[in-house]
């Protein structure tokens, strides 16, 4: 009995020790690459001879990744107060307010949210020519907004029902219209639950790539994603796989760390909406 | 919820509530409504990129012509395969993972860390890393397997038509069982601990007790997650895209509708293309909610 429960017990610890393997391996591997420069990159050896940092002073010198990742920085951070600032008040009244049609209205926001992008493509180029934003950041909040202001609108209505309704009708009985509520009683409670959505939100703008792709044209109006996409080097048929993933890595390191530090608020945000960030 | 004491302040924050909405409802409108509408409507014409104020209604001709593609049916065929396959692997995964997680056992916390990792890099770097690993000449997947005398040549994985969407379908499981598995704990953790305490008092085997109470009991939860990830998996574009560009072998339905947009700016044309992937979604969030019993709303 003993013996066959410690065999259990290292098969179950291999297992465990699979999985971390198999989720932490690729990452590795590419920091093992960024690390390697010149020939170095085609030999395969679990740890580079002579590692060098050249791959991390080419991305900044050789390509605009410094300006891809302000781009990127940019258009995510204005998307996520944008979708924050107008996701608070619908939430309120979607949350916390009974009138006809709020079931079907939280339907169609869900639904936005599930649109396959390549569906509004035309519709949106046609909105950014218009608009004069082709190849700008502002395409790019525009063109996010689709995707990151249904899931804050639908976190934060789950979120606002779970306030206690007392604390509101104290307001009310001392006189408060709803606009005071929700930003003076309601809005200082919220500051987990809004840097959490936020976060997810933040991650699915930074993330982002087919309206990117799109909607951005010269190498300097790229944001990372497109950037690492389709990142050249001196000739055509050779790409820069040093600094591919020398780039990869600079931009991971940041969200994994967020990612880690905030872990217990993203699992609970992410099962409230129970919607992809 | 609470009740407002008095008709005319039910009244108020009715009118207040719309008031809050309007914004939120204006911008989805413009930014998603909108746009859908004229892809919908450009589909319909002969629209170029170069001429989107001018052109000519062609009624159904882009449909006929999608339908008489067969690079279009293999795209159908691929997003399909790709959907099925992969949502299938990650659904089973993240309940084994998830199980492990929600049992109280050492390396818990190692382990959820290490599955938050693929789940935290972007797409496009996962396809770029993945796509080194799997590199033909330089890879280090090539290089393991050699060594292991699993294959006796490097394989070009991602340019062999037969291997390609095996290994787009092997990147979306990593990247994306993670999503799976949390969403499993979160259900899992909220089953009554009292039900498995009895089971075991009983002396129920440990398989029985998962398809007779665990499945049955986070079977809702389960399906929204499975109907999430299949919908995320049917527009798919960013994988087939950076991994192994427009070729045939992999192309979803996005990266068709996409290529004729802007690579070959026939803007009707891809926008039937567009149109139709809507349909399938469509069809497929219909066939979930009756079939499947899936049950998405808000209340809980």
């Amino acid at each position: 009995m003993g013996l066959k429960r410690m065999i259990g017990r290292v098969a179950f610890a291999l297992l465990v020790l699979g999985i971390v393997a198999w989720a932490v391996f690729p990452f590795a591997w590419a920091i093992v690459t960024s690390l390697k420069a010149g020939s170095a990159l085609f030999t395969v050896e679990a740890w580079p001879s002579q590692p060098s940092l050249a791959n991390y002073t080419a991305i900044f010198k050789e390509q605009p990744f410094g300006r891809n990742i302000l781009n990127s920085l940019l258009a995510a951070s204005s998307v996520v107060a944008l979708s924050l600032g107008l996701a608070v008040l619908a939430a309120y009244a979607l949350g916390r307010v009974r009138f006809r049609g709020r079931g079907l209205l939280l339907f169609v926001v869900l639904g936005v949210s599930m649109f396959p992008q390549v569906a509004v493509l035309s519709g949106l180029f046609e909105l950014v020519r218009w608009l004069g934003l082709y190849n700008r950041i502002g395409s790019l909040v525009l063109s996010y907004l689709i995707f990151t202001l249904p899931f804050t609108v639908w976190v934060l209505t789950t979120f606002m029902r779970e306030l206690p309704k007392e604390l509101e009708e104290a307001a009310m009985v001392d006189g408060a219209g709803p606009f005071v509520i929700v930003t003076r009683v309601f809005l200082p409670l919220m500051g987990p639950a809004l840097a959490a959505t936020g976060l997810l939100a933040f991650i699915a703008a930074w993330n982002e790539f087919l309206f990117a792709l799109t909607f951005t044209l010269t190498d300097d109006a790229r944001t990372v994603p497109v950037a690492i996409a389709l990142m050249s080097g001196a000739s055509q048929y050779e790409l820069p796989w040093g600094q591919i993933m020398a780039a990869s890595v600079v931009v991971t390191v940041p969200l994994i760390g967020l990612v880690l530090l905030f872990q217990r608020r993203i699992v609970s945000g992410l099962t409230a909406g129970a919607v992809k960030g | 919820m609470s009740d407002p004491q008095t008709p005319s302040l039910m009244h108020q924050r009715r009118r207040a509530a719309w008031l809050f909405l309007l914004p939120m409802l204006t911008v989805l409108a413009g930014v998603a409504g909108w746009p859908l509408f004229r892809t919908v409507f450009f589909s319909f014409t002969d629209a170029t990129l170069a001429t989107l104020d001018g052109f000519q209604g062609v009624g159904l001709d882009n449909y006929l012509w999608l339908l008489r593609d067969p690079v279009w049916w293999r795209a159908v065929w691929n997003t399909l395969l790709f959907t099925v396959v992969s949502v299938g692997i990650e659904t089973t995964l993240g309940l084994g993972i998830a199980l492990i997680l929600n049992a109280h056992l050492p390396g818990r916390g190692l382990l959820r860390a290490a599955v938050l990792i693929p789940w935290a890099i972007p797409t496009v770097v996962s396809a770029q890393m993945w796509g080194w690993m799997f590199h033909d000449l330089y890879g280090v997947v090539n290089a393991i397997l050699m060594g292991l005398g699993l294959i006796a040549e490097p394989r070009a994985w991602t340019a062999d038509p037969d291997l390609a969407l095996p290994v787009v379908i092997a990147v979306d499981v990593w990247k994306s069982t993670p999503f799976m598995a949390l969403l499993i704990l979160a259900a899992l953790q909220m089953l009554p601990r009292d039900l498995y305490e009895a089971a075991r008092v009983d002396g129920v085997h440990p398989v029985k007790v998962f398809f007779r109470i665990t499945l049955p009991l986070i079977r809702p939860a389960l399906m929204v997650a499975v109907l999430f990830r299949t919908l995320d998996a049917l527009r798919v574009f960013d994988l087939m895209y950076v991994l192994t560009g427009n070729s045939r072998s992999t192309m979803s339905m996005s990266v068709y509708a996409r290529q004729y947009l802007i690579d070959f700016q026939d803007v009707g044309y891809g926008s039937a293309a567009a149109t139709l992937l809507v349909l399938v979604l469509a069809v497929a969030t219909v066939l979930a909610v009756t079939l499947g019993r899936v049950r998405v709303d808000a209340g809980r």
